[in-house]
């Protein structure tokens, strides 16, 4: 057995979980190549790995969704999993999932969520809906959780449906392990936070400690190199299927685990905030009010790319879209290159037809179709432009949009793909290519990064920085401070729909970004 | 000395193996998946062929005599006209139930303008065909500006109309209707074919073009597919949206007029029956042709595949609730195969 160093303190006891020599290929590539991992009693293990790195085929095989090739072998404390999984046999044995998109019903109540399957599989018909919720009133407080089991999931914020799942997961694995102490279970956690503010991470965080001391075993899948950081005891990363690395976290720098991730020296991008040498007003945005937000001003310089932060409900998000006027603004008034109009009478059409376009954070909701293949939504701008002689023909339409995804770094760069077969971070890359084309005079993002590996965000910046030499005038609304303070000239921190604070020069870092959203906050209350 | 001609062999051999294997491989990386986009872009025209020869060994004399493919030609041109007008609201996101009561309205208001009140038919015509376009305007005005499900709310005044009908009627049939229409609709032929048959081909080939050819068309596709997406892209969704239920009505009338010039008379409730041809032919054709989208050339497949089918059955002397079966079986199957081809398109991916 390989003993395991380890850092805070736990007992391993021996390995939780042992994958041995696994592979998976999918039409004859290899999307696993074999790999093999154990992961410690009590441990925190991460999984880190751009995308189509294997990790989530990884996660898939564990789940049962795919079935490895011959010659694999999976172990749950020494006893071994037939493969492929069954998804009730690895559950019995203790292995419990936590997928990005948490399988919580909105309309149901946090009680009937927490004891689904129990509710699913009991025979009895008589349910003592009090006792249930006591019960549930009981395991919250057990972990120091203040949810009220009575209210609808839809009701909660999304930091508490992701504690909810994460709750619900641990209490599978302690009834499954009710027989046999020696097996807590392992957890395996994909991807939970992105969609999270950093205090809910936080909470988050607390919660998966709470479960590894208790015994349990945890596999936290994630983009995010300081989480992981933060939270796992070893981390395990994955290139092109195979298995890179295993690191202790307590002895590897960010760069450490950067590097392997991408494969090649990271650019030393930030550090040091940009200046503009020749700052002129471009864009000047007056006493803006919408739901939440304002009402406040501020100003944009040709060629600058300005960022917008702040805690989850500061409003920073909303700007973006009021400006664009995709949700109605109450008051203000934008002037762009001496003109000015007013923001409550803004639409989409006449923001775009005026030079202005917006990228909504929503990929496959709001900024694309993902059933629509690629080419249709990257050259949707500019169909006019493309129609010849008898009409506008799919083939201009496929030809203009490889072209487009070529210069963009789109991969794969077939335009006929429907969207949603790209990975987040290429379409990302095409559809922000789809509002690059058009040389937009103000640009605007909502979360621009969101769920795109650290290759594709590079890629994803030097466009950004490109358009920006080409002075168009970038607002990035973010809640990623370490992604502001490389790219950005400016940063306004917001709180309570106020801009509080503005960082530029030396004092934009992404420390500086942190403290102040959480600072503002308190000294407001 | 054998024994180096015999490995020489071997090699040649393995070297042959290897060549052919690579050929093949070569072979089948992108013609089968070819061959498999064309099937189901195909497959429905093959299925036409197919059910005519099948009924054609039964009754050979009459599924092999052009006259009677000239006559269901023209008979069914009013339904090719009527799935077109179901398939733009579709495309955009909207359904419209009412498009059969809407051709029913039509047909009726020429006939009354016609025989009760002494107009001569290119203005009833022009009156029927703005009915239409009204009844488009206020399908658009609830679905739009109150928000109500299209579905209902279509639901709801195809039925209103309905009893439209009966009122301008006076609940009976009014016959007499001016010769000039149906000359200009079935009795002038072209290849043996009723001219009102090429009516709606050159709607379809108009509404091809618009669907295909044009940023207009690619653009209600999106709205249909992603209302955000397109209305953060600067599309008028709402414009687009009215534009299409105007745009489906208008055509319903049209369909109207074509059935009012078959017949020469206008009858309250028949047009109805209609609906259910209609939608099962646009959600059949939109497995044709262009897989996954509502396409015009395809709903012209499937309309005249479906009529094809129950003229073929009415010759074995089937009776004539084969009509239902047919029909109603054809939705659904239709609808069940082209979630099989949105629901694999995205598991590939």
């Amino acid at each position: 057995m390989n003993v395991t160093d380890h850092t805070r303190g736990i007992p391993f006891g021996g390995a939780a979980l042992e994958i041995e020599h696994l592979s998976k290929q999918f039409g004859g590539t290899y999307a696993l190549n074999d790999v093999s991992l154990h992961v410690a009693r009590g441990e925190v293990h991460g999984l880190l790995g751009s995308n189509g790195s294997g990790k989530s085929t990884l996660i898939k095989v564990l789940a049962g969704f795919h079935t490895p090739e011959p010659g694999a072998s999976i172990r749950l404390y020494d006893q071994s999993l037939p493969l492929p999984v069954s998804g009730v046999k690895a559950r019995a044995m203790g292995l419990a999932f936590v997928h990005q998109h948490l399988g919580l019903i909105g309309s149901l109540s946090v009680t009937e969520n927490l004891f689904l399957n129990k509710l699913a599989t009991e025979d009895g018909w008589g349910l003592n809906w009090n006792a249930l919720h006591r019960e549930a009133s009981d395991i919250f407080s057990r972990f120091d959780l203040a949810i009220n089991p009575r209210v609808e999931v839809a009701q909660l914020s999304p930091v508490q449906q992701a504690l909810l799942a994460i709750v619900r997961a641990y209490e599978e694995l302690r009834h499954a392990s009710e027989d046999h102490a020696d097996r807590p279970g392992v957890l395996v956690l994909d991807e939970p936070t992105p969609f999270l503010p950093r205090a809910g991470v936080e909470q988050l965080f607390r919660l998966v400690r709470q479960c590894t001391n208790l015994g349990a075993s945890v596999i936290f899948v994630s983009h995010d190199v300081d989480e992981v950081r933060e939270i796992t005891d070893r981390a395990t990363i994955l290139r092109d299927g195979h298995l890179i690395d295993t690191l202790e976290t307590a002895h590897t720098s960010h760069e450490g685990f950067v590097e392997p991730i991408i494969g090649r020296h990271l650019e030393d991008y930030g550090g040091h905030a940009k200046s503009l040498n020749d700052a002129q007003t471009r864009v000047r945005v007056t006493d803006l009010a919408g739901p939440g937000v304002g009402p406040l001003s501020f100003d944009i310089a040709k060629g600058e790319i300005l960022g917008l932060t702040g805690l989850i409900g500061s409003g920073c998000d909303e700007v973006p879209a009021l400006t664009y006027g995709a949700r109605a603004a109450g008051a203000g008034t934008i002037e762009l290159d001496g003109e000015t109009r007013p923001l409550a009478q803004m639409t989409p059409e006449e923001a775009l037809d005026w030079g202005m376009a917006y990228l909504p954070a929503d990929r496959l909701g709001a900024a694309g179709v993902g059933s629509l293949p690629v080419a249709d939504n990257t050259a949707m701008p500019v169909f006019d432009r493309l129609r010849k002689g008898l009409g506008l023909t799919a083939r201009a339409i496929e030809q203009h949009a490889h072209g487009l995804g070529a210069r963009a770094g789109v991969k794969p760069n077939v335009p006929t793909l429907p969207l949603e077969a790209l990975s987040g971070g290429n379409a990302q890359k095409a559809l922000m290519a789809k509002w690059l084309q058009i040389e937009p005079r103000v640009l605007l993002l909502d979360e621009p990064t969101q769920g795109v590996d650290v290759g594709a965000r590079q890629q994803l910046w030097d466009a950004l920085d490109r358009a920006a030499e080409g002075g168009a005038c970038i607002l990035v609304g973010s809640t990623d401070y370490d992604q502001l303070a490389q790219i950005c000239h400016r940063v306004l921190i917001f709180a309570r729909g106020q801009i509080v604070a503005e960082l530029s020069g030396a004092e934009l870092t992404q420390e500086t970004i942190a403290e102040h959203c959480y600072r503002s906050t308190t000294e407001l209350a | 000395m054998d024994q180096n001609n015999y490995e020489d062999r071997v090699a040649a051999l393995e070297q042959r193996i290897r060549d052919l294997e690579n050929q093949t491989a070569q072979h089948n990386a992108t013609p089968r998946e070819s061959w498999k986009s064309w099937a189901e872009k195909y497959g429905l025209v093959v299925a036409w062929i197919v059910i005519i020869l099948v009924l054609g060994t039964f009754k050979p004399a009459q599924m092999f005599a052009w006259n009677s493919y000239a006559t269901m030609f023209g008979s069914n041109a009013m339904v090719v006209v009527l799935t077109l007008a179901l398939i733009i609201p579709l495309t955009t996101g909207d359904f419209d139930l009412s498009v059969a009561g809407t051709m029913g309205l039509s047909s009726m208001v020429i006939a009354v303008l016609n025989v009760k009140l002494g107009l001569p038919i290119p203005g009833a015509i022009v009156i029927a065909l703005l009915t239409g376009a009204l009844v488009g305007a206020i399908n658009a005005f609830f679905i739009i500006y109150f928000g109500v499900f299209s579905l209902i709310v279509t639901l709801g005044t195809g039925y209103f109309i309905s009893g439209m009908i009966l009122w301008i009627a006076d609940s009976g049939t009014v016959a007499g209707v001016s010769m000039g229409l149906v000359k200009a609709v079935i009795l002038t032929r072209f290849l043996g074919i009723p001219v009102g048959f090429y009516y709606a081909l050159i709607l379809t080939v108009a509404i091809w073009y618009l669907f295909q050819y044009t940023a207009l068309g690619r653009r209600m596709l999106f709205v249909g597919r992603g209302r955000e997406v397109a209305r953060l892209s600067g599309v008028n969704v709402t414009r687009m949206r009215t534009g299409a239920l105007i745009a489906s009505s208008t055509l319903a009338a049209f369909a109207g007029v074509l059935y009012t010039g078959m017949r020469g008379v206008a009858d309250p409730s028949s047009a109805l029956a209609f609906l259910l041809p209609a939608f099962a032919a646009a959600f059949l054709g939109s497995t044709a042709i262009y897989p996954g989208r509502f396409n015009a050339p395809g709903a012209f497949v499937a309309v005249y595949f479906l009529s094809t089918g129950i003229m073929g059955l009415n010759f074995l002397g089937v009776d004539s609730f084969v009509q239902n079966l047919f029909y109603g079986g054809g939705l659904v199957i239709a609808v069940a195969i082209s979630q099989l081809i949105r629901g694999r398109k995205s598991m590939d991916g």
